[in-house]
């Protein structure tokens, strides 16, 4: 007797655990509330594939990352030797990542290297040739810093996009990271696929570049060639009335003067004489200075505003502008100037992304998935039931029992461990019903088998637990084992199926073998029934 | 009630020869549809592309839809109704995992209401690029190999309760597969090649029942993706799911009958072999009619109720618990005779 009741309070324990779990989501969907409010707080999360949502899987292009390195590097020796007046020094971003730096003159030579001594010491050597007097200098940085640089691209792209993220307003966004390069990124609930790609995607960089004034654009684009130390870009337009999307050619001098590094603010405004939206941004102390020497220097030439390779605009410049502040217009509509506000306060990511994967699920496809998925397990259910209790009488009632008892501890096992319900989890759930049964009717037949032997039906049931257990361990082990591989090796909604599954296998055990047992015990050596129903 | 009487004796090991044509017929049909498609039809899962699922409010003609496509550059995608006719849902395939940001779904959906006069709802979009479908690819692969590790040694040390021999079957096996991925082969072969030497092993090894269990797996298996290629339907990710769901499911049953035979060959040791096994396939069919009826309750419900993705992991599912059912039957089982038929003559 003292087991007995020791066993009970185990089962009942469970059960009121799995049913503890489970109060709070059952609380949230009759008040419709978004979070739970009762103890313990926890939910069962629905997946995409059953709420809406977006899933994307970004590839950061880290080698673009080293090679900006590069570049900046390559920007800055040149300022250095502007600097320090180094004549017949030439510099040239070669392919693979590296600089060729021709230096004519043993002063200029001496000058230049006591420059890279000095402030370039990163740099790596790869070859030197003296030529007729001329210094053939082959740089680059070492491996160990441009895998550092790639791990860093990833690592701030990761949180660039997690602030952008941030600021467009989805609830419980999942952003991490995946491998070397990848990052995964889970927005429930998003509708504006377009927006939220555009928002995320965007490289952003901004940099302000004056016009090449001296040489014509359209001729640039007709030898499909650019003068020396200038570049090609477009202006893309669309035309309000024809709504056609106009590019028009600009030829901007390379170098960036000012880039939105230096920026401290973005934020929206409305144009009072056109009533249209533009992007005020602020500059730092440092940008401020900067943009103010540009502009002092410059005055009455043309600086383009472009952003990822795209001029916004190309204004005149008026005056020196000494407050570190500027507009950047472009015929925004409210949502782009919002957007590009928040793109420019987040600030630009490191190198360009690659979307790899995208799925996205609409919210009335969600809800039809989940009303497929209930009505499939309420009749599947249902039939499974009728169909015990047809078979098997009274017994076939307790192993019902059993099946309902399976239900509410995979719903409470989900909420406990925050796990997530997709579709393929629902049809998990389904097939453990199905398959649950199936430990019930190994007993059963059993204990049919020993009573036509003559057994008492207590006897019976003893023995047909006691022969049948070990089979119905061995048979389930075999399932949870492939769900526990599906588990590792799925992806998102097979993820959801491997852990209703497993869930289910592992409730079907205790119910089976535990907790119909005890009901069986009950009614025979408590209650003293003489015969079964089975 | 009862179905299946007590005391029922249906000679079922007799029928064994008619048995394996049939299997062999199976096969061979399934390896016939697989090398007629080249493979098994990808989805966009594997094969990368991009999938757009669209409903219309109202009927609507598939012609107008491909005319719509059209004139957005999309001609060549292939449209398919989806689920029932009355939901007027279709399947956009395109092979180009283009690239999704340039607003495409939106594009798509503009077309689309111009060119059939109906209201669209643009429900799903899945874009998988090339290296992530060729990952997808791996990792399911990489799925059924473990399981079939796994597998193989749990099977190995329960039933012929040596646990050590189960152990040099798992080393061997990992071994081979290890020096074998030293030669940069693909990852099918590397997959066909474990099967092999794990056959081989068992053979070696003399773990008969292990034997049985495997090869009805993979009779199952290839019969499952065999079916699929004939109905022609899609291989996605849901349907490897189903695959190894149906691999779990398939070796309890299994696994029931040959609990059942190693009990009565201690119990009725002076009966040979075909009695014994005959005798405990049919104390077993009761239990095995019973659950694959109700799980073929429960999974028709899902073919029929649950909506697209789930109707072809259910037919997945259904055509595995029937192959299933009847391997454990006239797969596992006679191989255990032919393995003695074999001893017998080697004496």
């Amino acid at each position: 007797m003292k087991n007995f009741s020791w066993k009970v309070a185990v089962v009942a324990a469970v059960i009121l655990t799995a049913f503890i779990y489970i109060l709070p989501t059952i609380e949230m969907k009759l008040n419709g509330r978004k979070d739970p409010a009762l103890w313990p707080y926890k939910k069962v999360n629905l997946g995409l594939d059953l709420q809406g949502g977006m899933h994307l899987v970004l590839e950061v292009d880290t080698e673009k990352a080293v090679e900006s390195t590069m570049e900046r590097i390559t920007q800055e020796i040149r300022a250095s030797i502007r600097k320090e007046r180094i004549g017949n020094a030439v510099l040239e971003q070669i392919e693979n990542n590296r600089i060729l730096a021709k230096i004519k003159g043993e002063k200029s030579i001496e000058q230049f290297q006591a420059i890279l001594d000095k402030e370039f010491t990163g740099l790596r050597i790869l070859s030197r040739e003296t030529n007729d007097g001329v210094l053939n200098l082959m740089m680059d940085i070492p491996d160990k810093e441009a895998d550092n640089i790639k791990k860093m691209a990833t690592a701030q792209a990761l949180e660039t996009i997690r602030n952008r993220i941030d600021q467009f307003g989805v609830s419980e966004p999942d952003i991490r990271r995946q491998g070397e390069r990848r990052i995964l990124i889970q927005l429930p609930g998003v509708k504006d696929t377009k927006r939220a790609k555009d928002l995320i995607g965007k490289t952003a960089l901004l940099e302000f570049k004056l016009l090449d004034e001296a040489n014509d654009p359209l001729e640039a684009e007709r030898n499909e060639k650019a003068p020396p130390g200038s570049e090609l870009l477009y202006q893309e337009r669309e035309d309000p009335e024809t709504r056609r999307v106009v590019k028009t050619p600009y030829l901007v001098k390379k170098r960036a003067l000012l880039t939105g590094a230096y920026l401290t603010d973005a934020k929206v405004e409305i144009d009072s004489q056109y009533n249209e939206p533009y992007v005020s941004i602020k500059f730092d102390k440092k940008g401020a200075r900067i943009f103010a020497r540009v502009t002092e220097e410059n005055v009455k030439k043309r600086l383009a505003i472009v952003l990822d390779d795209k001029v916004y605009s190309a204004p005149v410049i008026q005056e020196k502008i000494p407050g570190g502040e500027a507009r950047i217009t472009g015929n925004f509509t409210d949502e782009e100037a919002r957007d590009l506000a928040i793109i420019l306060r987040a600030g630009a990511l490191p190198a360009p992304v690659n979307i790899l994967e995208e799925r996205s699920v609409g919210p009335s496809l969600g809800e039809d998935s989940i009303n497929k998925g209930l009505n499939s397990i309420y009749i599947g259910g249902f039939l499974v039931i009728l169909f015990m209790v047809i078979y098997y009488r009274s017994s076939g009632l307790i192993a019902d029992l059993a099946l309902l008892v399976n239900i509410l501890l995979i719903a409470g096992g989900l909420a406990g461990f925050q796990a997530t319900l997709t579709l393929p989890g629902i049809a998990g759930i389904i097939l453990t019903i199905g398959m649950a049964v199936d430990a019930n009717v190994l007993i059963f037949e059993r204990i049919r088998e020993e009573m036509a032997l003559g057994k008492t039906p207590h006897a019976s049931v003893k023995a047909g637990y006691e022969r049948a257990t070990l089979t119905i361990l061995d048979a389930n082990v075999t399932t949870l084992i492939a769900a526990l591989v599906l588990f590792q090796f799925g992806t998102g909604p097979i993820k959801g199926f491997a852990v209703t599954l497993s869930l289910g296998i592992l409730a079907s055990l205790f119910t089976a073998i535990i907790m119909t047992r005890l009901v069986f015990d009950y009614l025979l050596i408590n209650r003293k029934m003489k015969t079964l129903s089975i | 009630m009862q179905f299946i009487k007590p005391g029922i004796n249906i000679n079922f090991i007799g029928g064994r020869k008619i048995a394996f044509y049939l299997s062999i017929a199976l096969l061979f049909i399934s390896f016939s549809s697989l090398i007629i498609h080249k493979g098994p039809r990808y989805g966009v899962d594997f094969a990368g592309g991009t999938l757009i699922q669209v409903k219309f409010l109202s009927p609507t003609n598939i012609d107008d839809i491909k005319s719509g496509l059209d004139t957005i550059d999309m001609g060549k995608s292939s449209v398919q109704l989806f689920g029932d006719p009355e939901e007027n849902e279709y399947l956009i395939r395109t092979d180009k995992s283009v690239s999704t940001g340039e607003g495409y779904s939106h594009k798509v959906g503009a077309a689309l209401k111009t060119a059939t006069g109906n209201d669209v709802d643009i429900r799903r979009v899945e874009m998988v690029g090339p290296q992530v479908g060729k990952d997808l690819r791996e990792k399911a692969l990489f799925a059924m190999f473990y399981a079939l590790l796994f597998i193989t040694i749990y099977i190995s040390g329960r039933f012929e309760s040596e646990w050590f021999k189960s152990g040099v079957m798992a080393g061997g096996l990992i071994f081979c597969v290890y020096s074998l991925s030293s030669f940069d082969v693909s990852i099918p072969f590397l997959i066909a090649a474990a099967l092999v030497i794990t056959l081989v092993l068992f053979w070696f090894l003399k773990l008969k029942y292990a034997m049985g269990a495997i090869v009805a797996l993979l009779h199952d298996v290839i019969i499952t993706v065999g079916v699929f290629s004939i109905f022609d339907k899609e291989f996605s990710l849901p349907i490897i799911a189903a695959l190894l769901t149906i691999i779990g499911y398939s070796l309890n049953d299994t696994i029931i009958v040959f609990d059942r035979i190693r009990e009565n060959l201690k119990k009725y040791h002076k009966n040979t072999l075909d009695v014994t096994i005959n005798k405990s396939i049919n104390e077993t069919l009761n239990r095995t009619v019973l659950t694959s009826l109700t799980t073929l309750v429960v999974v028709i419900t899902l073919f029929v109720l649950g909506g697209g993705i789930i109707h072809d992991f259910a037919f997945a599912m259904i055509v595995g618990i029937v192959i299933g059912t009847y391997s454990s039957i006239y797969v596992a089982s006679p191989i255990l005779l032919v393995w003695q038929e074999y001893e017998k003559r080697r004496k």
